[in-house]
């Protein structure tokens, strides 16, 4: 697998450290309650298709939003989770 | 021996001016350069090769190529050994010494041969059935006797010191196999420009062309495929890739390839093998097609062949088959024949169950089939079932052709399954089966010659208008184009045994027996028989027992469908996939800047991460590790001790928002601190558990320096870049890691101010603060911290002069009675205070858990601050961090022990938590622990058991406050 780095290029996925799914940017608020810091600590989906992850581009130190495919594994978008979070 | 068995001027790739010699079973052989182990000893007469998986039933060659299921062969190289080897594929060398392989006595008696009469017994799934009762009779019994009974080669159970490379290419087009569609397909590619690889597992490029007599535009094949190549070789955008075989396809293009690049040869200096990854934009698979067998009583004899593989022997390497049957059921059996003919070798006899007429040169039995063989130790005679009779012919080769089986395996690799084709009798690839790999030719089912060549320039063409390229007009020469004219014939019904999967010694019987016994799907089938499970994974078989599964379950073959294809397509060695991965090569190596002075003063060294690190510094008389720990501990505590804290992360926080920031990753506050102070900073996960500590020094008002523990320095750069990139958009904040810019030396003991004094440092510092200093002209950085509990001191200089640094440290603590000290007294320095490692937070504490709950502030939010205070994480009853001493001194506690109360059982009901960390100390005379007990605070004075069920130990310990040594700090401050 490949994926596009916004900053250097195709790179080789063994460049990459993945973290998990990007609802992971949704960070609640300090008091947000319980449930709602479960869901977001807790609770993912597992989609076979479309999904959009994090992963760390370690050469550039980016922090990537990786929309691919988990059944094709093709990547279909990458952008810098600034700009996700925008 | 001679080669008696050569026909006079015939063979394309063997040297007759170049005898080789080499051993087969001890014996010598001789053959010619070019040959492989497979046609050197049919030249030499030799047809009995090797004996059968379970049976031991006497087993010659099949094939002239990499899909041979039954002369597997040992290669013994010195010491080494490499089993299962591939006969037709081996080349010979001066001085190769192979050996047969499952044979218990010589080959041609053996012992185990036995088995072979009790064959009735030994059907599929007979282990399972037979061998239950009693059970523990399995491992020790059964199993190592079957073990040892069936199989094939075996290993030398040695390193294998051999050096094996790994490589990476990149192309617009890989072409996989040069055969006409792989050679018309690269030309085309070629001429258009695009950056082309072709890969082909033979040592010379030409496919069938090579083997089949087939002429392409008046030339003979062999000649018009030399001149392709060799236009090819001279184009500066083509890479021609001889013995590779390409063993997988993977996602975005990716191909996995294994070079042969030096087993031709006597091991020498070069690789014997390079596993190569292949990035090509597009690739076309022209693997061509794979012959079947016929399925009839006793078809595994040595002497029966697959008629590609009669005529690859003969015409690469001018073997001589002696008197042919031939049982075919399709025109390119009878085209052998007639080919056979010509060159003046005698057909006893063309044997096809097709009504065919019988105008030939040759005998020819039409409407008949072949029904059984005799000849012990190789083919004797072929019985013929023939107008309701049977004839016995004598015979020393029977070329069966079965049909052709597309090499599609490539396409199924991304779990795609193929398509049956009723014309051709045969699966096919699904179009678009793995993203950019087109094929062409005899690999999608087009056999004759004619139509691979026009099938790879139309294919070659459709590719390069994806790529963007124009196809040059390149024409497609004329060659034969005769009909296939298959009759499927899978298996002949005619009672005995009939052998499907030679390598595994699976018969059309066994294949029933799974059917009637409810193993009526093609995995269960397969798992059940063991079909295709040999190292040559059914490539001749799987096809001929799925429909045999067929027949045997009233379903159709396509309804049946296939078993899953995956990768590698050959066996490939661990060795070639792990090229440069052994010893050292295992993973990236981190040395210290004082790494050769540790080595040249006998440190011996550890692992710590990807980093050596010095374990203890021996002197003279100090045998283990215990005395020489033991006096370092003591010369920090009473004089000074210097080491190399380099690994320690370290990252560089700088902007208007670093306070800020830095409030936002640690439980602490940063933002307060004074420029020229350091403080002790906690760092929570997003969940609420601990994910690191160290410390924060605030070098200027924007300018931080954080510090990290060795393990977590990677996990928590990338903890901070994920912070700021999600959450802190728009702050005025930037990092680096300057972990490796840095060499770091901690300086400890009462005289580590005296040390500084002699580098010509005035160290006028107070506890936790930090200050620029100049060394001989560099500029430094000197930190007031302590990791021992001792006056402690942290000097960082640029890396290239810690080497120099180091040595001159050590001078200084050695004149003051010092020492250099490494990672056992650090250790042991640090559980004597009570201060935690990642033994301690290793993932599954709070802050409280170890004793920090106050360093959580209230004021702010932080991160990992809202999951800390869950219920779960706060409640009464979590495991508390302790210290434990032996009630009797001289015991000694071992880290992963669990602690229980005094009286109970060791068991997990009882569990009262664990020991994480452990050392002798000298300084309190015993051994000390750190560990997890529930509500261990509360516990102080109470004595417990720690049991140890690996060590089989068990201590009394007292739960003590877990600084052990001076609590009020009063070294370190004064």
């Amino acid at each position: 697998m490949r994926i596009p780095c916004p900053c250097c290029g195709l790179r080789d996925r063994r460049e990459f450290t993945y973290y998990g799914a990007s609802v992971f940017l949704d960070r609640p608020a300090p008091d947000a309650g319980l449930e709602a810091w479960d869901e977001y600590l807790h609770l993912r989906d597992n989609p076979a298709g479309v999904t959009r992850d994090l992963w760390y581009h370690d050469p550039c130190q980016s922090w990537l939003e990786v929309e691919r495919n988990t059944v094709t594994h093709e990547v279909l978008s990458t952008r810098p989770v600034v700009e996700a979070r925008a | 021996m001679s080669q008696s068995h050569r026909i006079p001027g015939k063979g394309l790739l063997i040297d007759r001016a170049r005898p080789v010699r080499f051993t087969f079973d001890g014996r010598a052989h001789e053959g010619f350069a070019g040959d492989t182990l497979a046609s050197a000893l049919l030249a030499n007469g030799t047809r009995l090769m090797g004996r059968s998986f379970k049976y031991h039933r006497p087993r010659g060659v099949m094939t002239a190529g990499s899909e041979e299921p039954s002369a597997l062969m040992q290669i013994h190289e010195g010491a080494q050994q490499t089993p299962n080897v591939r006969a037709t594929v081996q080349e010979i060398y001066e001085g190769l010494e192979a050996r047969s392989q499952n044979h218990l006595g010589p080959l041609s008696f053996d012992l185990l041969a036995v088995n072979d009469w009790m064959a009735p017994f030994l059907s599929a799934g007979f282990y399972y059935k037979t061998f239950m009762w009693p059970r523990a009779f399995w491992e020790k019994l059964y199993e190592p006797a079957i073990r040892r009974a069936a199989g094939l080669g075996s290993l030398s159970g040695r390193h294998d010191e051999a050096v094996y490379e790994k490589a990476f290419a990149h192309c617009d087009l890989l072409v996989i196999g040069a055969g006409p569609a792989g050679l018309m397909a690269a030309l085309v590619a070629a001429r258009a420009g695009a950056d082309v690889i072709l890969a082909d597992e033979e040592v010379r490029m030409g496919g069938r062309l090579l083997a089949d007599g087939a002429e392409v535009d008046g030339q003979a094949g062999p000649d018009w495929a030399a001149s392709v190549v060799a236009e090819l070789a001279s184009l500066p955008n083509v890479r021609l890739m001889t013995r590779t075989t390409v063993t997988g396809a993977y996602d975005d293009g990716t191909f996995g390839a294994l070079e042969r690049v030096s087993l031709h040869r006597a091991p020498g200096d070069a690789p014997r093998e390079c596993f190569w990854r292949i990035v090509a934009r597009r690739a076309i698979l022209a693997a061509g097609a794979l012959e079947r067998p016929i399925a009839h009583p006793d078809n595994d004899r040595p002497g029966v062949m697959l008629a590609s593989g009669l005529t690859g022997q003969m015409t690469r390497f001018g073997v001589n088959p002696g008197r042919v049957v031939i049982f075919s059921n399709n025109d390119s059996g009878l085209a052998t024949a007639r080919s056979l003919t010509a060159q003046g070798i005698e057909i006893a006899a063309y044997v096809d169950p097709r009504p065919i007429p019988v105008t030939e040169d040759f005998p020819v039995y039409a409407g008949a089939e072949v029904v059984g063989t005799r000849g012990r130790l190789g083919l004797r005679d072929v019985a013929v079932r023939h107008k309701g009779g049977i004839s016995m012919i004598e015979a020393r080769t029977l070329a069966l052709a079965g049909g052709w089986n597309p090499t599609l395996h490539l396409t199924c690799h991304l779990n795609t399954r193929p398509q049956w084709d009723e014309k051709i009798a045969a699966f096919v690839p699904k179009p678009g089966a793995v993203p950019g790999l087109e094929v062409a030719g005899a690999a999608r089912g087009r056999f004759s010659t004619a139509a691979c060549l026009a099938d790879g320039a139309q294919v070659a063409g459709e590719v390069l208008a994806d790529l963007g390229l124009r196809a040059p007009d390149v024409p497609v020469p004329g060659a034969e184009d005769r009909p296939y004219g298959i009759a499927p014939l899978w298996a002949v019904d005619a009672g005995g045994r009939a052998w499907l999967d030679f390598a595994n010694d699976v018969t059309t019987k066994d294949v029933k027996l799974a059917a009637q016994e409810g193993f009526r799907s093609v995995e269960h089938m397969k798992r059940y028989t063991t079909q295709g499970m040999a190292p040559d994974q059914g490539k001749t078989s799987n096809v001929a027992a799925l429909a045999v599964l067929a027949d045997a379950t009233g379903q159709e073959i396509p309804v049946t469908g296939t078993t899953t294809y995956r990768p590698p397509f050959i066996p490939v060695s661990i060795a070639a996939m792990g090229a440069g991965g052994r010893a050292e090569g295992f993973a990236p190596r981190r040395l210290l800047t004082s790494d050769a002075r540790s080595r040249a003063m006998g440190a011996p060294m550890i692992e710590a991460g990807l980093w050596s690190r010095p374990s203890y510094f021996p002197r003279d008389g100090e045998t283990d590790w215990r005395t020489a720990c033991d006096r370092e501990v003591r010369q920090v505590r009473e004089a000074v001790g210097v080491a190399d804290v380099s690994t320690l992360g370290k990252i560089d926080v700088q902007g208007a928002d670093a306070a800020r920031f830095l409030d936002f990753v640690y439980t602490n506050t940063m933002s307060t601190l004074a420029p020229g102070k350091v403080r002790y900073g906690l760092m929570l996960r997003e969940d609420g558990f601990v994910l690191d500590d160290g410390t924060c020094a605030r070098l200027g008002p924007e300018h931080f320096l954080v510090t990290t523990t060795t393990a977590a320095a990677g996990l928590v750069m990338r903890h901070m870049d994920f912070v700021h990139q999600a959450f802190c958009g728009g702050w005025d904040v930037r990092m680096a890691s300057v972990t490796e810019s840095w060499a770091q030396f901690c300086i400890a003991g009462p005289k580590a101010g005296a040390v500084l004094a002699a580098l010509g440092i005035t160290a006028d510092l107070p506890f936790m603060g930090c200050a620029p200093v100049t060394l001989g002209g560099v500029a430094g950085r000197l930190f007031r911290i302590s990791f021992s509990g001792e006056q402690g001191y942290e000097i960082a200089v640029p890396t290239r002069y810690g080497a120099a640094l180091f040595d001159r440290l050590v001078e200084a603590a050695h004149a003051l009675d010092g020492c250099a000290y490494g990672m056992e007294a650090l250790n042991v320095l640090r559980v004597e205070k009570g201060f935690i490692t990642h033994a301690e937070i290793h993932g599954r504490v709070t802050a409280d858990d170890v004793g920090l709950g106050k360093m959580v502030s209230g004021k702010k939010d932080c991160i990992g601050k809202a999951a800390s205070q869950r219920p779960g994480l706060t409640e009464a009853g979590r495991e508390q961090l302790v210290g434990l001493m032996p009630v009797n001194q001289g015991e000694v506690l071992s880290a992963g022990a669990h602690l229980y109360n005094e009286r109970d059982p060791a068991v997990r009901e009882h569990n009262q938590g664990y020991v994480t960390s452990v050392a002798p100390s000298p300084t309190l005379g015993c051994w000390l622990g750190l560990g997890f007990l529930k509500d261990g605070r509360a516990r102080h004075g109470q004595v417990i058991r720690l049991d140890d069920g690996l060590r089989g130990r068990k201590v009394l310990v007292e739960v003590c406050d877990p600084v052990f040594f001076d609590p009020e700090g009063g070294r370190m401050r004064g």
